[in-house]
């Protein structure tokens, strides 16, 4: 081991990486042991993964009546050898304009964007990255809301040597971003001695589901501008949003006040938009002008395949397509969040009140032994290992209180939901069992014997 | 509101030059880009003959796509599994994707002797985002590779922007067809250790960017000692593997140290691509295949940063698990780029003009013109580019964008066109020659000769934000030709 220390450099040996966090080990769970409706229906369900296969099918639906979008049908086949061979850094003109284009339908038509500005990454992972690289120095660190999405500690930190450092957020206000909370970690990194480059703002929140209002929106800005420091809006889920109140970019507010546009940045993807994480669709785009240039000489590390840029170019210029898509889209997301809270609400169960994302942000605090973090990992590893739903808890979001587990529910159709939900009955059910011991079990039959619950009371005496 | 002024709003990777696009290697591309030559529209245009493509074969994979619709996710056939690929971004990669790279790597060699391990496969963005995962893997900042020249020029970005690893390089020349000696290894080696600066690795690219040549066993087992006994890395950039059109066959790093006990394989690692093989830059196939545990576990992680699109990922794996197909295309590749070099060598060998004998690979010539050189000099070299470039109207890269020390020496790409035009190269190239030859006083035409110096400005090439060329040809802005 030592040798390999040797061996290796820094960044492949220290653990920035961080996939020693808890938000990997459910993985491993569910990986072990995945739940299927018919082959293995007592298996763990994956609830961790933010995905959205929701509207597949109208993709799918589309492709088949536009077999020009392919590179490889017959149809679109003459285009192989130009598309197989391009490429140019700055990436099809086609494909930017069509990008820019769903970006803009997506802030509600109340934006433009710049396709000369649309710079390629790999997935949001390599913009966050790139963008990162491009304003700060190893050791300089960026401010970042908690709870904040796990990974960004790798994609910002891990091979730039960039810090984070966490704004901490309650729920005492639904975990809004306030204006003191930005000034004291300012402050605090200032007295430690660190400098600040920027703030990381992720809007639809990750894995809160909210979105910024205006009014916080324009604190930000006013905050960044007066410390001259950059601000980055990762805004990956904005097509998301399923109810009010309306998306509000970064874009639409720099329009209506002051601010110094060199410090503006977004990032995109259509990972979670469209539900096409496999395609590695990352966005940078900048108003500062050296830093779209920068990115872009950086894109070479993590441009978009030739033949998904060709693809997406084609499907995204489609307007009544794109309409559609999104209308739809927003639709189901709303129905599936319905039913998700509902179900929750059932068992007394509730979540933050949000309008976005592939998840919920659920409360579990009245159901911890001890409002800690060793009460929060005893809990969640129950859920893990005996309701066998694999969820993520707050604490791998940097989550300052313990018992908020991010639910994922877009990832699954509806009858898994519905077997979630139903083990979640259950497990809650249990849960009041145990506090009244000679009431009828009923949730035995779901359990299948005392012994199992024996274990499961010895699992929660545990950790007392 | 006042703002403060942009000092220092960027970082030092962002404000540096590391990107290398200053090099002369890229200028040349301004004078293509902006009077591209067209056998029919633009005859009269700069040819492009400074980027290394293989167009050569793209016939056999249209042949191909066109009896396998199941290789794409979006024919009727293979829409049956676009969901699950889509939403498929699992950093292993495809296991199909992986064992067709696998076999397509073993094709390729040859030598059946050599398997390699699809659980070894890691992606990343291209080569290009492969050799920067790699020395992220293996050196700090501050830490060096060797590298011997003429290098790809490409490698000052690629090993040392954003990681501050340091690059030096192993001088090699003409006098012994510019061989990586052993003896040139431990210079290098001993002078960096004058320097206070550790040696981490030695890069080397087999077959040669720019030489176009192999490197023999024995010059391979050499290596394979010195990083041994200097305990360093080895990174073997094989991507222009199935260039090789002629004797010798290439031989493999995989081939080396298979046989060799005493060697460390946790030292050695390759870097491969499709780019160049298969003619697909576009689709940015890049892969690590490192010997070392801990840096395949640790590339792998990396490699989120620069994932191939699963798209992509299932249409190689398509293709490359046909063996019939693979060894047909690895014949003819082969059988039509030693056409290729025999047809352009032989015009240039008519009007005098050598390229290194030794080559027998690669998508280039390395050519020699120093004796067109008014001077054995680093600036008669670019005197005589910007003739080349302005005058010929042919984009080549000069030899000292590839830190070659011997000026005179250019890298002129023939597989990157049609036969048509690879005679109107040859026939600017006759004329220019003979016109030369016929005219021993040098004009004084001030007006190609410009600037000398290297242009230093990042501006320069990003100039062409607007780059004009899409392929695609419903497209307005394809660039209207006068």
């Amino acid at each position: 081991m030592e040798k390999q220390h040797q061996l290796l450099s820094k960044i492949a040996t220290n653990e920035r990486h961080g996939e020693n966090s808890p938000y990997f080990d459910g993985w491993k769970a569910y990986d072990s042991n995945p739940f299927h409706p018919t082959d293995n229906p007592d298996g763990v369900i994956q609830m961790g993964l933010a995905e959205n296969p929701l509207s597949f099918d109208l993709i799918i639906d589309w492709i088949k009546k536009h077999p020009t979008a392919s590179i490889c049908t017959p149809e679109g086949a003459n285009m192989f050898k130009d598309i197989a061979n391009f490429q140019d850094y700055h990436g099809l003109r086609e494909f930017r304009r069509a990008i820019a284009k769903f970006m803009e339908r997506v802030g509600g038509g109340r934006v433009t964007f710049d396709p000369d500005r649309i710079v390629m990454s790999g997935g949001a992972t390599g913009a966050n990255e790139t963008i990162t690289f491009c304003l700060a120095d190893p050791g300089d660190a960026f401010l970042v809301p908690s709870p904040y999405y796990p990974a960004f500690d790798r994609d910002l930190g891990w091979r730039t040597g960039v810090r984070i450092i966490p704004v901490d957020c309650h729920s005492s206000n639904n975990f809004q971003i306030t204006k003191a909370a930005l000034e004291a970690a300012y402050d605090k990194a200032q007295q430690d001695g660190i400098n600040v480059k920027g703030l990381i703002i992720a809007n639809p929140s990750n894995p809160l589901g909210t979105t910024l209002d205006r009014e916080t929106v324009k604190i930000i800005l006013s905050f960044i501008n007066e410390k001259n420091i950059h601000i980055v809006c990762d805004e990956i889920y904005a097509a998301t949003i399923f109810s009010a109140p309306n998306f509000v970019s970064i874009a639409e507010v720099i329009e209506e006040m002051d601010c110094n546009r060199d410090l503006i940045h977004i990032v995109y993807s259509l990972s979670k938009d469209m539900g096409l994480p496999g395609f590695r669709v990352g966005i940078v785009y900048s108003y500062n002008d050296a830093v779209v240039h920068c990115a872009r000489k950086m894109s070479s590390f993590g441009l978009v395949s030739s033949q998904t840029q060709y693809l997406l170019a084609t499907i995204l210029s489609d307007e009544e397509f794109v309409g559609n898509f999104l209308a739809e889209s927003s639709k189901r997301l709303k129905k599936r969040h319905s039913i998700f809270t509902k179900g929750l609400e059932q068992v007394g169960i509730s979540c933050l009140k949000s309008n976005a994302g592939l998840f919920v942000w659920m409360n579990l605090r009245h159901l911890l032994k001890e409002q800690t973090n060793d009460g929060e990992m005893a809990l969640w590893r129950v859920i893990i290992n005996d309701v066998k739903l694999n969820v993520s808890p707050g604490s791998s979001f940097h989550c300052i209180e313990p018992g908020w587990f991010r639910v994922c529910f877009a990832n699954m159709d509806d009858e898994t939901v519905d077997v979630a939900l139903k083990r979640i009955h259950a497990f809650v059910g249990e849960q009041k069992e145990r506090e009244m011991p000679k009431k009828t079990n009923c949730w035995k039959k779901i359990f299948g014997s005392a012994s199992h619950l024996v274990y499961l009371k010895r699992v929660l005496d545990l950790h007392m | 509101m006042v703002f403060k002024l942009n000092n220092h709003l960027l970082s030092r990777i962002a404000s540096s030059n590391g990107h290398g696009e200053d090099s002369p290697y890229f200028d040349g591309w301004k004078a293509y880009d902006s009077n591209p030559h067209h056998l029919t529209e633009n005859p009269n245009g700069v040819i492009q003959m400074g980027l290394a493509e293989n167009q050569l074969c793209y016939d056999l994979i249209q042949e191909w796509l066109k009896k396998n619709p199941k290789a794409s996710i979006c024919t009727s056939e293979g829409l049956n599994e676009f969901r699950e690929i889509a939403i498929f971004q699992d950093y292993h990669g495809l296991q199909e994707f992986r064992n067709a790279v696998a076999n397509f790597m073993t094709k390729v060699r040859g030598n059946n002797n050599i398997t390699f391990d699809p659980d070894r496969i890691v992606m990343s963005g291209g080569a290009t985002g492969a050799h920067e995962t790699i020395a992220f893997c293996l050196a700090d900042p501050g830490e060096a590779f060797l590298v011997p020249t003429p290098y790809y020029p490409g490698f000052d970005r690629d090993l040392r922007w954003r990681t501050g690893v340091k690059l030096i390089p192993v001088d090699c020349d003409s006098s012994n067809n510019f061989k990586v000696t052993r003896e040139a290894l431990e210079n290098a080696y001993e002078m960096a250790q004058l320097d206070d600066v550790k040696v981490k690795g030695l890069l080397i690219t087999n077959p040669s960017n720019p030489l176009g040549t192999i490197l023999d066993r024995e010059t391979l087992r050499s290596i394979v000692s010195f990083i041994n006994e200097r305990n360093i890395h080895l990174v073997c950039d094989e991507i222009y593997a199935a260039t090789v059109f002629s004797q010798p066959d290439f031989i493999s790093i995989a081939e080396i140290i298979q046989d060799d006990i005493e060697c460390n394989r946790d030292l050695v690692h390759i870097v491969y691509s499709l780019s160049k093989d298969m003619g697909f830059p576009g689709f940015r196939v890049g892969i690590i295949y490192s010997y070392n545990d801990a840096v395949m576990s640790c590339a792998r992680k990396m490699s989120s940063f620069g994932l191939v699109s699963t798209q992509t990922q299932y249409l190689i794996a398509s293709m490359l698990s046909d063996n019939e197909f693979v060894e047909k295309f690895i014949r003819e590749n082969k059988r039509r780029l030693a056409a290729r070099y025999r047809v352009f060598t032989y015009g240039l060998g008519q009007v005098g003009i050598k390229c290194l004998k030794t080559s027998n690979a690669g998508l280039f010539c390395w050519m020699d013109l120093s004796g067109l050189l008014k001077e054995k000099t680093l600036k008669a070299e670019m005197e005589l580019w910007q003739v080349i470039i302005h005058e010929v109207k042919l984009n080549v890269s000069p030899g000292c964008s590839f830190h070659c020390l011997e000026p005179g020496w250019f890298r002129v790409c023939f597989a990157n066109m049609d036969d048509q035009t690879m005679q109107v190269a040859l026939s600017r190239i006759r004329t220019f020659v003979n016109n030369k030859v016929d005219n021993k006083k040098p004009k004084k035409n001030l007006r190609w000769q410009g600037s000398l110096k290297l242009i230093n400005s990042p501006r320069i090439y990003d100039d062409f934000i607007n780059s004009p060329h899409s392929p695609m040809p419903q497209s307005p802005l394809v660039r209207a030709r006068t």
